[in-house]
């Protein structure tokens, strides 16, 4: 229990995706113009991560290393990422319109967001570390909870940053760093910020 | 054989004026994280460069028969089939430097320059042009990575390709006067050189226009 919550505090904040691994760049730059979108994004992330990586955990321990098929596992984790998103995306529609209308658009955009298949392929790294590691995953549980805190890591940094871009607005910035040159920069200074964490340990 | 103008724009609009990373800011997420050294970025942008200009051919052969409504999932495999071979083939050849890239090897088949590329110039032109067109994106790519590995590695550690450069004599701890900046090796500092070569490039740019 500890080490989970161990694990999901510093997957949030030592271990940010954004900011440590600079994973889900793509997305993450260009639609934190907003704080409401980019809550909407992050919200997204969150909820198909929190069903990828589980899943993919599973099929890892239980399917992949069983069978030695280690090499397969590229193909397979973007295949059930794909699936799954399609998956969610159906049921969503159906069970909750108004949930689809907010999240609507982003789903297929999920598919190929670097965050989901990055975490899915740390947790393969992570289930071969000695358990007694603060960054192993050693069961399903820990699986859960590197996976909410790495979607969530991963929401904050989104609705930061969009925060910081609508106030920027305002700014006096050079022609040519104007827009996507001075959020480059201000996204480095946020890393820095960000590696005051990088000691955490519970 | 000689090159129709739509070739040779879908080559060099992407090293320059149509640059994937500094232009359409794809395919970030890789370019920043692997360039603490230049061995490294130069082997992701070749691999780069190889699996886009691949992918493309592949799915511009096929892509009369791919349904619309799923070729997403269909591209994503084509190129999660080409990254396991060029992860295989580095894990046999220089196994070292596959560690080193670790999870951003397999993150190329997320690498937004490869759907980018696959949706909007794949899908509809022939296998030449695609072919060409991927490698101009690959090159764009990997002239970013060098260059930016090129000065997180000379002033990080005083290296380039892991030989010193800067003498050890002119080191404090040799009684000279230089220290490597050690803020080059920190992730921070990759986003805020990709900021000021835009910035460069930018400015460069509209005064020709």
């Amino acid at each position: 229990m500890e080490h989970a919550l161990s694990l999901f505090v510093r997957s949030i904040f030592a271990d940010n995706m954004i900011f440590a691994f600079f994973l889900g760049m793509c997305s993450y730059l260009a639609v934190s113009k907003d704080v409401k979108t980019s809550l909407g994004l992050g919200v997204a992330v969150v909820f198909v991560e929190t069903i990828t990586l589980p899943v993919n955990y599973l099929l890892q321990v239980y399917v992949l290393e069983p069978l030695n098929l280690g090499y397969l596992s590229f193909i397979l984790f973007i295949a059930v990422i794909a699936a799954i998103v399609q998956l969610v995306e159906m049921v969503v529609e159906k069970f909750s319109p108004s949930l689809y209308n907010s999240l609507g658009i982003f789903l297929p955009l999920i598919a190929v967001n670097c965050a989901i298949m990055g975490a899915s392929l740390f947790m393969q790294q992570r289930v071969q570390l000695d358990p007694e590691n603060v960054k192993a995953i050693a069961n399903i549980g820990d699986a859960f909870a590197y996976a909410i805190g790495s979607g969530l890591g991963w929401l904050l940094a989104i609705v930061a940053l969009a925060g910081i871009r609508e106030k920027m607005e305002y700014n006096d910035v050079p022609k040519p760093l104007q827009g996507i040159g001075i959020t480059f920069i201000t996204v480095g200074l946020m890393a820095l910020a960000f590696m005051c964490f990088s000691g955490l340990n519970i | 054989m000689a090159l129709s103008k739509k070739t040779k724009e879908a080559f060099l609009g992407p090293l320059n004026a149509n640059n994937p990373v500094l232009v359409q800011i794809l395919g970030i997420c890789s370019a920043l994280a692997v360039t603490v050294q230049l061995k490294p970025a130069i082997v992701m942008g070749l691999s780069v460069t190889i699996i886009v200009a691949l992918s493309n051919l592949v799915v511009s052969l096929i892509r009369k028969s791919i349904p619309t409504r799923i070729r997403i999932i269909i591209q994503l495999v084509v190129v999660a089939a080409l990254v396991t071979i060029v992860s295989e083939v580095l894990k046999a050849f220089a196994y070292d430097l596959a560690m080193q890239l670790s999870v951003y090897l397999g993150l190329i088949i997320t690498n937004c320059i490869l759907m980018g590329r696959l949706e909007a110039y794949a899908m509809t032109n022939d296998p030449w042009d695609s072919l060409v067109d991927g490698l101009g994106n690959g090159f764009g790519y990997a002239w970013i990575l060098v260059v930016v590995a090129f000065v997180r590695e000379l002033f990080g550690s005083g290296k380039l390709f892991g030989l010193q450069i800067i003498p050890e004599s002119w080191y404090v701890a040799n009684g000279g006067f230089y220290e490597n900046c050690g803020m080059m090796l920190m992730p921070a500092m990759a986003l805020i050189l990709v900021g000021c070569i835009i910035w460069f490039h930018r400015s460069i740019n509209d005064e020709k226009k």
